[in-house]
């Protein structure tokens, strides 16, 4: 077997909050290969979107290491994990997180702004990823005359524009409506079936879980069960 | 690579009402600073193109004004026949020259100031270039009669063609109004000297104004007149001489200019701080957004400090634009070293104008500082979480 994308390794994240120490993972141990689809399920508060924190190296672990594409996240620097993040993560947020200033064509812009791309090869990419989710037509407007599922499709957009190594989604359809949630879980369950995107998914909701071939439970910091996923179901080609 | 501009300008765009506000409150500040700059350059102006290179004026060792100098006739007729002295036919380029101030109450004002009467010969006129009879004639030698600079008549009272006005006991009337290019003596009244000599009881003079063949006789008269023991005089060049007073003059302008919009911009400053402090809460998550992109913090570091920037800028250009309508307004103050009016204009130049833009623009950054510092040092979960 290949080497795997993500190895945490005995991981434990605890920290301080009003005066009580609370345990977020405790001795998580996770690995992830290329093409994986992993939803990790879980109550509010039970370190699902900790765990995703510490793979994008936003967040830092107590004990224990990360590591990402053969990368240890524990030992980078603030600046180092910046680049290295651009280069390998992409990221979808609740709440879609779109500069609201920036136009649709300009947000899926901004991760490219990083690189060496020229702008005609940048063009070219945010094109691409724009055509890939579906909104075309839609480059020029800026994120508020956009519907909710429009706008995180350009967040998709903006966090495969790089072609990232992974790609991690915090709670992705947790701010849409069903029929929006189910279009966003069909881009992604896309992504991960066509292009071999490894992808790991934090979700409250069984049915957008159902779209990921692998599903894990975290309860209270603790990694527990394994449910493998007949996945493919839900793929439209 | 940092964030592009345009997400700076179209958030400035965006809070048009806030940006403008804090734009004005730096804009008033470089108004006030340009203001004031503009006097003291004015003065400055007056007094540096008052000289010229060839004339040399000489007064009494020790003097730094012609009002508190003598020169005795003995004297003068020395001095006139010096070698290096310029000559028109056989007679040298010299002329003896007696001051006076007399207090006159200015247009519309109970208050007055000290206005400079210059008792001038004959060669005064070809010593002194840019001098021009605008209105009148030109006063009759031995008469008690007056050519009173234009811009002197238009703010003092009773200095008028054909007005009377006294000196000591005696009553002159104006006959009169010259310019001079907006030279120091544009701020003066001209009699006849040897009429002055009689009203004010004087037997001598108090400088004398000479024209000199070249820069080197310049140097070597100069020398000459000042190491002479018996003689107890100083000469220098006519242009160090003004701007010699230059500092004296504009200096306590230019220190208040400094000092009031300093205040002034200590309080831009905090309008400054307080708005790019409501910026960097109002964009928490979007600043958590970008480090997750992978922008750094230097970059954010960069585009807040950036877009505080181009916000005093914005105010800068307001200001100047408040400030240039002055340009060319003319005025008057006090000259501290000759205790008597000078009438200059306000000068809004162009180094005067870019210092302004630096000027606002350091506001601009100083105030912006530790929002932007706070923005680039969010821990990114908790920015996420704002």
């Amino acid at each position: 077997m290949s080497e795997p994308i993500v190895r945490v390794r005995n991981v434990t994240k605890r920290f301080v909050r009003d005066g009580f120490e609370v345990i977020a993972l405790d001795q998580v141990d996770l690995e992830l290969y290329e093409g994986d689809f992993l939803a990790l399920m879980g109550p509010s508060g039970s370190g699902k979107s900790t765990l995703l924190n510490l793979l994008a190296g936003i967040d830092r672990v107590t004990e224990g290491e990360v590591e990402v594409m053969g990368t240890q996240l524990t030992r980078m620097s603030e600046s180092q994990l910046a680049t290295w993040r651009n280069a390998h993560i992409g990221y979808i947020f609740q709440t879609f997180n779109l500069v609201p200033v920036l136009t649709a064509f300009e947000n899926v812009e901004l991760p490219l702004l990083l690189t060496k791309l020229s702008k005609a090869e940048r063009r070219r990419n945010v094109e691409t990823a724009l055509d890939l989710v579906g909104l075309s037509d839609r480059m020029h407007h800026q994120p508020k005359q956009l519907s909710g599922g429009q706008e995180q499709r350009v967040a998709i957009a903006r966090a495969i524009v790089t072609d990232p190594d992974l790609i991690l989604a915090d709670e992705p359809t947790g701010n849409l409506d069903a029929r929006s949630g189910e279009e966003i879980m069909q881009i992604l369950s896309t992504l991960n079936h066509e292009l071999n995107k490894t992808i790991m998914l934090v979700t409250h909701d069984p049915h957008a879980a159902s779209f990921a071939a692998e599903q894990r439970h975290l309860e209270k910091g603790v990694l527990t069960e394994v449910k493998e996923f007949a996945a493919r179901q839900h793929v439209t080609v | 690579m940092a964030l592009p501009l345009k997400y700076n300008i179209r958030n400035i765009v965006v809070r048009k009402g806030s940006t403008l506000a804090t734009a004005f409150t730096i804009g008033l500040t470089v108004a006030v600073y340009l203001m004031v700059m503009a006097l003291a350059r004015g003065i400055d102006l007056t007094l540096s193109s008052s000289g010229d290179p060839l004339n040399m004026i000489v007064l009494r060792e020790g003097s730094t004004a012609e009002l508190n100098s003598s020169v005795t006739r003995e004297n003068f007729n020395d001095l006139m026949y010096l070698d290096g002295v310029e000559r028109e036919g056989d007679k040298p380029l010299a002329t003896a020259e007696l001051i006076t101030l007399i207090y006159k109450p200015r247009k519309g004002m109970s208050q007055g100031s000290n206005v400079t009467v210059r008792g001038v010969g004959s060669m005064s006129f070809k010593l002194r270039s840019g001098f021009q009879t605008v209105a009148g004639r030109l006063f009759q030698p031995g008469m008690t009669e007056a050519v009173v600079s234009k811009r002197i008549a238009e703010r003092f009272q009773g200095l008028d063609i054909g007005d009377r006005f006294r000196i000591q006991t005696t009553d002159y009337t104006v006959v009169g109004l010259f310019d001079s290019a907006g030279k120091a003596f544009e701020s003066e009244i001209w009699v006849d000297s040897n009429s002055l000599q009689s009203t004010t009881k004087r037997d001598g003079y108090s400088s004398v104004l000479m024209r000199v063949k070249d820069q080197n006789a310049l140097t070597a008269l100069s020398k000459r007149i000042t190491d002479d023991p018996k003689l107890h005089l100083k000469a220098v060049s006519e242009r160090v001489f003004y701007e010699d007073q230059q500092g004296t003059a504009s200096g306590a302008l230019k220190a208040l200019a400094v000092f009031i919009s300093f205040i002034m911009a200590v309080g831009a400053g905090f309008a400054g701080m307080n708005t790019m402090y409501a910026a960097v809460a109002r964009r928490t998550k979007e600043i958590g957004t970008l480090r997750v992109l992978g922008f750094s913090r230097f970059s954010i570091l960069a585009s807040f400090l950036l877009e505080s920037v181009a916000i005093a800028l914005i105010g800068a250009v307001i200001g100047i634009l408040l400030a240039l309508p002055l340009n060319f307004i003319s005025t008057g103050t006090s000259n501290w070293v000759t205790f008597s009016e000078i009438a200059f204009n306000f000068r809004v130049t162009a180094d005067l104008m870019l210092f302004a833009l630096l000027f606002g623009g350091i506001i601009g950054l100083v105030g912006s500082l530790l929002p932007s510092i706070r923005a680039s040092r969010f821990k990114i979960v908790d920015a996420l979480r704002a």
